[in-house]
């Protein structure tokens, strides 16, 4: 699927911009993109430093437990995979606990963090578990309780009441996670089955 | 106090107070916590060193859809489509590119609500339809990408479709909503 979408959005853009007269823009386009995405791993090293090292003295000092306590029981049922206090399940409930509360780029380092422990426990290298799709889809569904960027942006444009969109969101937000956890388990059964 | 003083004053405050408490906490149980610190800081390093070569393909993968013109191309194509479901047509760039690249839906989002202000329909819409998904391919990107996965299963298949639920529940909640 990936294969397909990356082959299929490349080959589509050039053949599209050679019927359109704008080829030029091709080369262009290349180096813009692959540049800002160097400049995006480079700043991500800083908020990565910064909070891997809070998240370290989070759990040696046992205040990883006060954080997390809400979402545990959720986080078993989600994760079956993860054994109860493995780092992991750490990194996955702070992760949760930052998306929630719209600490905006504290949860990318938590997520990596997290699928850094995943992977330790894989044992095929190159291929995703099952745990970690159910982690990517609940992360793409971006179940959130304050959209505050969003918030923000409306505070910035002039709005009489930024906060007005909150409930919306929350509802479209579950809608979103309830449908990618339903299809994550529905593809975890249906591997399951074909597997025997 | 509106509400829009005391959400605000939450998101700002909620990270201030984690660190506070996390270092505070820590430096009572008689945990050296710089030495702490840099153990963990360490770590941030390379994981985003090795995410580069994902971002990149993605990265360019998504800019020459975007600048090609293919992306515009995609949305005339699905317009008749949407006017079956009764999507607005001003708010197509942004469920499309929602779930590609992050910063563009953000800018399409701003134009939407600059255009039509942010208290019509419209503007609401937007808003809800930015805050309730998740920038999908970069997620992938930079998630499988740090732990070198490379066959990624079902993962975006199931980030698409909730995406898709996504927005067409941000549409249809405004619609009831603020109508």
């Amino acid at each position: 699927m990936v294969n397909l979408l990356w082959a299929g959005m490349i080959l589509i853009a050039i053949f599209v911009a050679g019927i359109n007269g704008r080829i030029d823009i091709i080369t262009q386009s290349i180096f813009s993109s692959a540049e800002q995405a160097v400049g995006i791993a480079l700043s991500l090293i800083s908020i990565m430093a910064f909070w891997l090292g809070i998240m370290k003295m989070i759990e040696k000092s046992g205040f990883i437990h006060v954080v997390i306590f809400f979402l545990k029981p959720l986080a078993h049922w989600l994760f079956p995979g993860i054994p109860r206090n493995h780092k992991a399940m750490n990194a996955v409930l702070m992760n949760m606990s930052a998306n929630l509360l719209g600490m905006g780029n504290a949860a990318t380092p938590f997520g990596i963090k997290a699928m850094e422990e995943l992977q330790k426990m894989n044992h095929q290298p190159d291929t995703a578990t099952d745990d970690m799709c159910t982690f990517l889809a609940i992360n793409t569904a971006s179940l959130t309780l304050i959209p505050t960027t969003v918030i923000a942006l409306r505070a910035a444009t002039g709005s009489q009441n930024p906060t007005d969109i909150i409930g919306t969101t929350i509802i479209a937000t579950l809608c979103s996670t309830a449908a990618a956890v339903f299809l994550d388990r529905f593809f975890r059964y249906y591997n399951r089955l074909k597997k025997y | 106090m509106n509400p829009y003083l005391i959400l605000s004053n939450i998101s700002t405050w909620v990270v201030p107070c984690l660190i506070f408490m996390a270092i505070f906490y820590a430096y009572l149980r008689g945990i050296k916590v710089f030495e702490t610190f840099v153990e963990g800081a360490k770590e941030g390093f390379g994981m985003s060193i090795r995410l580069i070569p994902f971002l990149v393909g993605m990265m360019v993968a998504i800019g020459l859809f975007r600048d090609s013109g293919a992306m515009e191309l995609l949305g005339n194509m699905l317009t008749p489509l949407l006017k079956i479901l009764g999507i607005p047509v001003e708010v197509l760039p942004l469920a499309i590119m929602r779930p590609v690249s992050g910063s563009s839906a953000l800018a399409i989002t701003t134009e939407i609500m600059k255009a039509n202000g942010p208290d019509s329909l419209l503007g609401r819409m937007a808003a809800t339809m930015q805050g309730s998904t998740d920038t999908t391919l970069f997620i992938l990107a930079v998630y499988f990408g740090a732990v070198g996965i490379k066959k990624t299963r079902h993962a975006l298949t199931v980030g698409l479709f909730a995406d898709a639920v996504g927005i067409l529940a941000a549409i249809f909640i405004c619609r009831l909503v603020f109508l």
